[in-house]
């Protein structure tokens, strides 16, 4: 078949049907920018497993398959009650819902924001005040990055758009919720977030992405994080796709003087999934804590790459991932950090602890640093291994169950990650995923 | 009816047999020790009696009231009763002491068809007992054994025996590793756990535990069996000579 041959040709046709329907009437500058992702993805196209990047994640079956533009879906009225499993509005703060990647105001909830505080839609940002956008767009997460990120951004609608006010501490977390729904047709979506934290300020901010039916679709996520001299965000990112769904997502985040930021991934869905988290420290005495954690079965397969830049003096960044690998699953941790020239007193430490449950599951730990700069404390460390037998005998010398000892030994496992959540939205969903994937739920309740 | 019959019981660990035939009679009431040398068995006792996987019973039998304790997996041994201080408690991050206890304390409740405890009755129950073994409030928040000292670890072992109060304790070298401060905490905790109808099986290399915890019986185990059994006394001879003078009836018919 000859479209088999060169998937490309597909997407740029695409994007010139998109460009007379849809992107015509847009700024100047946003089709400047698409069209650079657009150039760039027709450039390097798919990656191959040849690429040093993919090497553990072939991405021919999301190549390959002919999607549906979720822009062609009409708002199909997906209710409330179908998005309430997925949802935090029963916490506090507010929370942004995107159906098929189009921003849902019915769904949406927005409450006790501080004056100046900005959040909602960011193609009505564009279109309302597009000069608060295009300083940042695309600045950031560049096209560059990876294909994925060159095709989000030839392809973007929606996302959310969050900008934090100079001094301002949001008290509450934001929530953006991504749902996607069955289409007979599998669908791509590209959601595009903006979070702008200005200086000294701060705020919580929690990415869900969900599928509400187990259809085969893709989602195709960017984050661009900006956060200023001294300012904090708490980031979330939370993936519970449908099993059938391939998930490709890149976080940037861009760290000014003396910000804080933590970043917790937690990925428990998917069929195929690659998750990027990109940190660029640009200004002296930034922090940074990635923790990750990956919990799959069956035979998904989950890639997380980390690449953190310290390009400025006197940053600490500490990172800590974890799978939990059952079924004929595989998970990938691919770590890199790079300490440039100048970044003397720098303080980086890189972890990565894979738990397989199965005999069929597989776990790659690719732990990397590069030191440029002779002034630093850096370590990394990688440990795979399986349940330790002698702590399950010691538990059940002390009368639990086998299964009741092993389950406790895999929350047990998790928690060193789970205890860094303090959102306690994330919380519960954390407690309802880690249960559903063992038994002895009640176990879990009150060990986490 | 003894509470623990043990009848020329043989296991082998991997491919080496280890027990060559131990027979051993424990009554409630009534404090053990085994004693031995290095290699000659007295762990794998121990862990066989817990049944602990790898260590193989290979001949032999062991009743423990009555019943055939090695047909019974490890949980339902702890359920009926029997308790293993470990020599190498493990650590556990991640699981808290008390979470930990509590669901072993239930899970023993539920198996006799007892009402599970809810948190304020199991912390009060558990007060006394942390007291007894000199053990603040603090402990039952940190993980299982978790960056413990060897000392705390014993201790916690002993505090476990004392929640769990099991009939048949066996303390597997619990001595090791303790100052002679931690040892008599600990010796404290197992005397107060003497009753009548409970036994202690205290399995040592020295005799130095058994100035604190005073056995009713001693037993010397070489090369997989018991070669010689008395009171108090034993211990205090085999102090003075060591363990050369009780060879193994194999080794000393050999040539």
């Amino acid at each position: 078949m000859a479209e088999a041959a060169d998937p490309r040709a597909r997407y740029a046709s695409e994007f010139a049907s998109l460009e007379k329907e849809f992107y015509g009437s847009e700024p100047e500058w946003l089709r400047a920018l698409r069209r650079s992702g657009l150039d760039r993805f027709q450039n390097v196209g798919f990656p191959t497993l040849k690429d040093e990047q993919w090497r553990y994640t072939n991405v021919a079956p999301i190549a390959k398959q002919r999607f549906l533009s979720a822009v062609h879906l009409q708002g199909d009225g997906v209710s409330i009650d179908r998005v309430r499993p997925a949802s935090f509005t029963q916490f506090e703060g507010s929370e942004l819902v995107f159906v098929n990647g189009r921003y849902a105001p019915k769904l949406s909830t927005l409450k006790d924001l501080p004056g100046g505080v900005r959040v909602g839609s960011l193609a009505k940002m564009i279109v309302w005040e597009p000069r608060a956008v295009e300083p940042y767009l695309g600045r950031f997460a560049k096209v560059d990055a990876n294909p994925f990120a060159a095709m989000n951004t030839a392809f973007l609608q929606d996302g959310a758009f969050i900008e934090v006010p100079k001094g301002v501490a949001v008290k509450h977390p934001l929530h953006i919720l991504f749902v996607s729904t069955f289409h007979p047709q599998p669908t791509v979506a590209h959601p595009r977030n903006l979070i702008l934290a200005h200086e000294e300020s701060a705020v919580t901010v929690t990415e869900s992405y969900v599928g509400l039916d187990e259809g085969a679709y893709f989602t195709n996520a960017v984050t661009e994080a900006v956060v200023g001299p001294g300012a904090r965000l708490d980031h979330y990112k939370l993936q519970r796709e449908s099993e059938k769904a391939f998930h490709v997502g890149t976080l940037q985040i861009h760290q000014e003087r003396g910000s804080v930021v933590s970043d917790n991934f937690l990925s428990f869905g998917g069929g195929l999934v690659r998750n990027d988290v990109n940190a660029w420290f640009n200004g002296e005495g930034g922090d940074l804590s990635l923790f990750g954690l990956y919990s799959t079965h069956g035979t998904q397969h989950v890639d997380n790459h980390t690449l953190i830049d310290h390009a400025k003096p006197a940053c600490s960044s500490r990172e800590l991932y974890k799978g939990i690998l059952d079924g004929r699953s595989r998970g990938i941790f691919y770590g890199n950090i790079v300490v440039h020239k100048d970044a003397q007193k720098t303080n980086a430490m890189q972890t990565n602890k894979n738990l397989l449950l199965s005999k069929d599951a597989l776990a790659d730990s690719i732990p990397g640093l590069q030191i440029l700069a002779n002034d630093v404390k850096c370590k990394h460390g990688s440990t795979t291994g399986q349940l330790d037998e002698n702590a399950i005998f010691y538990l059940r010398s002390r009368g639990l169950d086998p299964g009741a000892a092993r389950a406790l030994l895999v929350y047990a496992f998790a928690r060193e990650v789970v205890d860094k959540v303090r959102v306690a939205a994330m919380h519960a969903v954390l407690s309802i995923q880690l249960a559903s994937r063992l038994p002895y739920a009640e176990i879990m309740r009150e060990v986490l | 009816m003894a509470l623990l019959e043990v009848r020329d019981l043989r296991a082998k660990v991997g491919d080496k047999e280890i027990l060559k035939g131990v027979t051993l009679t424990v009554n409630a009431g009534e404090v053990h020790a085994i004693m031995g040398p290095n290699g000659s068995g007295k762990s794998t006792l121990a862990n066989i009696l817990a049944g602990r996987p790898g260590y193989e019973p290979i001949g032999g039998s062991v009743r423990y009231e009555g019943k055939d304790l090695l047909a019974m997996k490890p949980e339902n041994r702890a359920r009926e009763g029997v308790f293993l201080a470990f020599q190498y408690p493990v650590e556990i991050p991640g699981v808290g002491n008390a979470y930990f206890l509590k669901s072993a304390v239930n899970a023993i409740r539920r198996y006799r068809n007892e009402p599970e405890l809810d948190a304020m009755e199991f912390m009060d129950i558990v007060n006394d007992k942390m007291k007894l073994l000199g053990l603040d409030e603090a402990f039952l928040s940190r993980s299982l054994n978790d960056g413990f000292s060897g000392g705390e670890k014993k201790r916690n072992e002993i505090f476990q025996m004392a929640v769990l109060e099991p009939r048949l304790a066996v303390l597997d070298e619990t001595d090791s590793g303790l100052d002679i401060d931690a040892l008599k905490v600990v010796a404290n905790g197992v005397n107060t756990m003497r009753a009548k109808d409970r036994a202690i099986v205290v399995v040592t290399h020295y005799q130095r535990i058994l100035n604190y915890i005073v056995p009713d019986f001693v037993h010397v185990l070489v090369d997989g069996r018991i070669v010689k059994s008395g009171g108090q006394e034993l211990a205090h001879e085999l102090e003075r000579t060591g363990y050369q003078g009780f060879e193994s009836p194999a080794a000393a018919s050999s040539p």
